[in-house]
């Protein structure tokens, strides 16, 4: 760690620890408020396991069990998995028309760009924090903010010269074009969050290998990324979180074969209509949450520091 | 003839890289002019492969330059600024100077018209109108889902601030609808607000007695997409002053129990401080993002009953009726915008000029 007075500390960050216990009244309380937060969440995935025709009923149908009797009979229906499995199995109709490719494509594109443009963002971003964090360029800070600027940016700013900019080299709607674009957005939140991992390595034991003839590459595979594992699996799925779901670019940047599931969710609903089928997008939604939820869950820890740019530590 | 020009340059590029690399400032003020005589006098796809091609030679000229002299560091972090350049920066320099000329995307003429883009959007009699609404709906969301957000953040993070059981596990419940995608959220909301057989105008009516449809008039209609908005994003402020509170060194909290101080006193003068910092910067994201508000909008309401927003009235500019130089104007002047909010933000949050 340098003792210069860092950017963010200079705008009123500190970094300390600790946190007080409570009992289980809290987590009551909590577990309530959670529980109602989650309501909407919990409604999608019990879409998902109802049977077709009960989607539109009224009054609602809402839950599988009746809760110990706390939701009126009228209100429950029987669960079924059918909606899971005519995902992959059913012809969707987009534009009115009926189209031949299924979500079993639109997954496949939403995982080959999402998880390419992490893992390239990951490999360019390390490297990058990397340098940062143990050779400081002149104007080190400086580069840095201009780095976080480009996640600030407003989205929509971007969008016309990089739409045309994409028309002029014949990149819309290719895989490459897409992923080059997740890319860049995920790099502000990669060098960040994996400088503020490689700042707080001890730096004893890289100097002692150098002392003893490493080379500077061997120090930085051997030595320096085996003890960064873990930041970048949190990194990882912070820029999962980020790109999975994004919908705006990939509406206007990708074409009828590189559509993501978000796109061609938007477009089975907007063409449908009342004719939409229900059951079948939250199903869809479903198993879209499924992935990130786990891994989200088991890297809450890591994340935290994700968010907060690595400006608090613990 | 082709073979000829093919060998030439394939022996000039790596003499060019050599001249460039020693005098690596020179190259790029070479670059410069020549990218700035390609955008004037170009059309636009020409000048992208000129531009293109100088500023990688600027960046492999960079590398040369830097592995040479062993800056290990510049060598690592130029990949990650060659990428940003690039998909951020040069689309950005584009459309700066794009924004001074008479252009549309489905015509190639282009003609240079000064600052009459930008006199346009904003005092036109036929185009401005729409622009001002737009910026207007969207100043109007941006306060509304924004303070939504921080306030119900703020609570969440003041229920989670403590260690208790099962702690972890609640947490991820209240995290998920940041998960969930807009569109995945959004085409639910449609669903709960629906008059029909929506859940929630099914409670209303059961409530009221009458038939309401959530989304008939505009504040309706507002409301519907900040409910939204607001419900997915309250996680993210959360999570940032989760990360304050949890902060705060306890011993603090037991010198004020010592003292006697009161609840409200505690939480200004311990509390608050750690937080601050965080807080602005929750409130500078949630403000970036309240300008992107277009994919809410699209899946929601299509920019009916008076909704419609800054960025989705863009993208229909820019990409629908190809008014691309006056789309180009339209996010300068956002651009403006984010960066004046941005600055006031960092002048508000810096202790030092707080103090003064």
């Amino acid at each position: 760690m340098t003792d210069r007075v860092s950017f963010w500390e200079r705008i009123g960050f500190r970094s300390v620890g600790g946190i007080a216990e409570a009992g289980w009244g809290r987590t009551l309380v909590v577990a309530v408020v959670s529980f109602i937060y989650f309501l909407p969440v919990l409604f999608i995935i019990f879409t998902a396991i109802k049977p077709q025709g009960l989607a539109l009923s009224v009054p609602p149908t809402l839950s599988p069990t009746s809760f110990f009797g706390l939701i009126p009979d009228q209100f429950v229906f029987t669960p079924t998995l059918d909606n899971f499995a005519s995902v992959f199995s059913r012809v969707m109709t987009a534009g009115g028309q009926p189209e031949s490719t299924g979500f079993d494509r639109f997954f496949f594109n939403s995982i080959v760009i999402a998880s390419a443009s992490v893992l390239l963002a990951l490999v360019i971003g390390t490297l990058a924090a990397y340098g940062f964090s143990r050779y400081p360029l002149k104007g080190n800070d400086t580069y840095l903010f201009i780095i976080l600027t480009t996640r600030m940016l407003p989205a929509i700013v971007v969008i016309i010269p990089v739409i045309l900019m994409f028309r002029a080299v014949g990149l819309s709607g290719s895989y490459l074009g897409i992923i080059m674009l997740y890319t860049a957005f995920n790099l502000a939140f990669t060098v960040w969050m994996m400088k503020s991992f490689f700042d707080e390595l001890s730096t004893d034991v890289e100097d002692a290998a150098r002392i003893d003839g490493s080379s500077e590459i061997k120090v930085f595979f051997k030595i320096c990324l085996p003890q960064v594992i873990a930041g970048l699996a949190a990194t990882f799925v912070f820029g999962l979180i980020l790109t999975w779901n994004e919908f705006l670019f990939a509406l206007l940047l990708t074409g009828p074969d590189t559509r993501t599931v978000p796109v061609a969710m938007n477009q089975a609903v907007s063409s449908g209509g009342r004719g939409t089928d229900w059951t079948l997008l939250a199903a869809i939604e479903t198993l879209f949450l499924v992935p990130i939820f786990l891994a989200t869950f088991f890297l809450q820890d890591h994340l935290l520091r994700g968010v907060t740019f690595g400006t608090v530590r613990k | 003839m082709q073979l000829m020009s093919t060998i030439q340059s394939a022996k000039t590029a790596p003499a060019l890289l050599e001249l460039s690399a020693g005098n690596w400032r020179l190259a790029v003020l070479v670059g410069l002019v020549v990218s700035a005589l390609a955008v004037v006098a170009l059309p636009a796809s020409g000048s992208f492969w000129v531009v293109g091609a100088m500023s990688a030679l600027v960046a492999a000229a960079f590398a040369v330059n830097a592995y040479r002299r062993r800056y290990y560091g510049g060598l690592l972090v130029a990949p990650a600024i060659a990428v940003l350049f690039v998909m951020n920066i040069f689309p950005l320099l584009w459309s700066l100077g794009l924004s001074f000329f008479a252009y549309q995307s489905n015509l190639q003429s282009i003609r240079f018209v000064g600052l009459n883009n930008y006199i346009k959007v904003l005092t036109d009699e036929v185009a401005a109108p729409a622009n001002w609404n737009a910026l207007i709906n969207t100043a109007m969301f941006a306060v509304c889902t924004v303070s939504v957000q921080m306030i119900v953040g703020f609570l969440l993070a003041m229920l989670f601030a403590k260690q208790f059981p099962l702690r972890k596990y609640l947490l991820i419940l209240v995290l998920t609808p940041m998960m969930l995608s807009v569109v995945a959220s959004g085409v639910f909301f449609t669903y709960y607000y629906d008059p029909t057989f929506g859940i929630l105008s099914y409670v209303i009516n059961s409530l009221a007695g009458g038939q309401f449809i959530v989304m008939d008039s505009k504040a309706g209609a507002v409301a519907g997409i900040v409910f939204a908005d607001a419900w997915m994003w309250s996680p993210f402020v959360m999570l940032l002053v989760l990360a304050g509170l949890v902060s705060v060194p306890r011993y603090l909290y037991e010198a004020a129990a010592i003292d006697r101080v009161s609840a409200w006193r505690r939480f200004w003068s311990i509390t608050f401080p750690y937080i601050r910092g965080l807080l602005m910067l929750a409130l500078l994201f949630r403000t970036i993002e309240a300008f992107k508000l277009a994919d809410l909008v699209i899946v929601l309401t299509k920019g009916g009953n008076d909704t419609m927003t800054i960025s989705y009235h863009l993208i229909r500019i820019a990409n629908e009726q190809n008014k691309t130089s006056e789309g180009a104007a339209i996010s300068y002047i956002i651009l403006f915008i984010v960066i004046v909010l941005t600055n006031l933000y960092l002048y508000v949050a810096n202790p030092k000029n707080r103090e003064a």
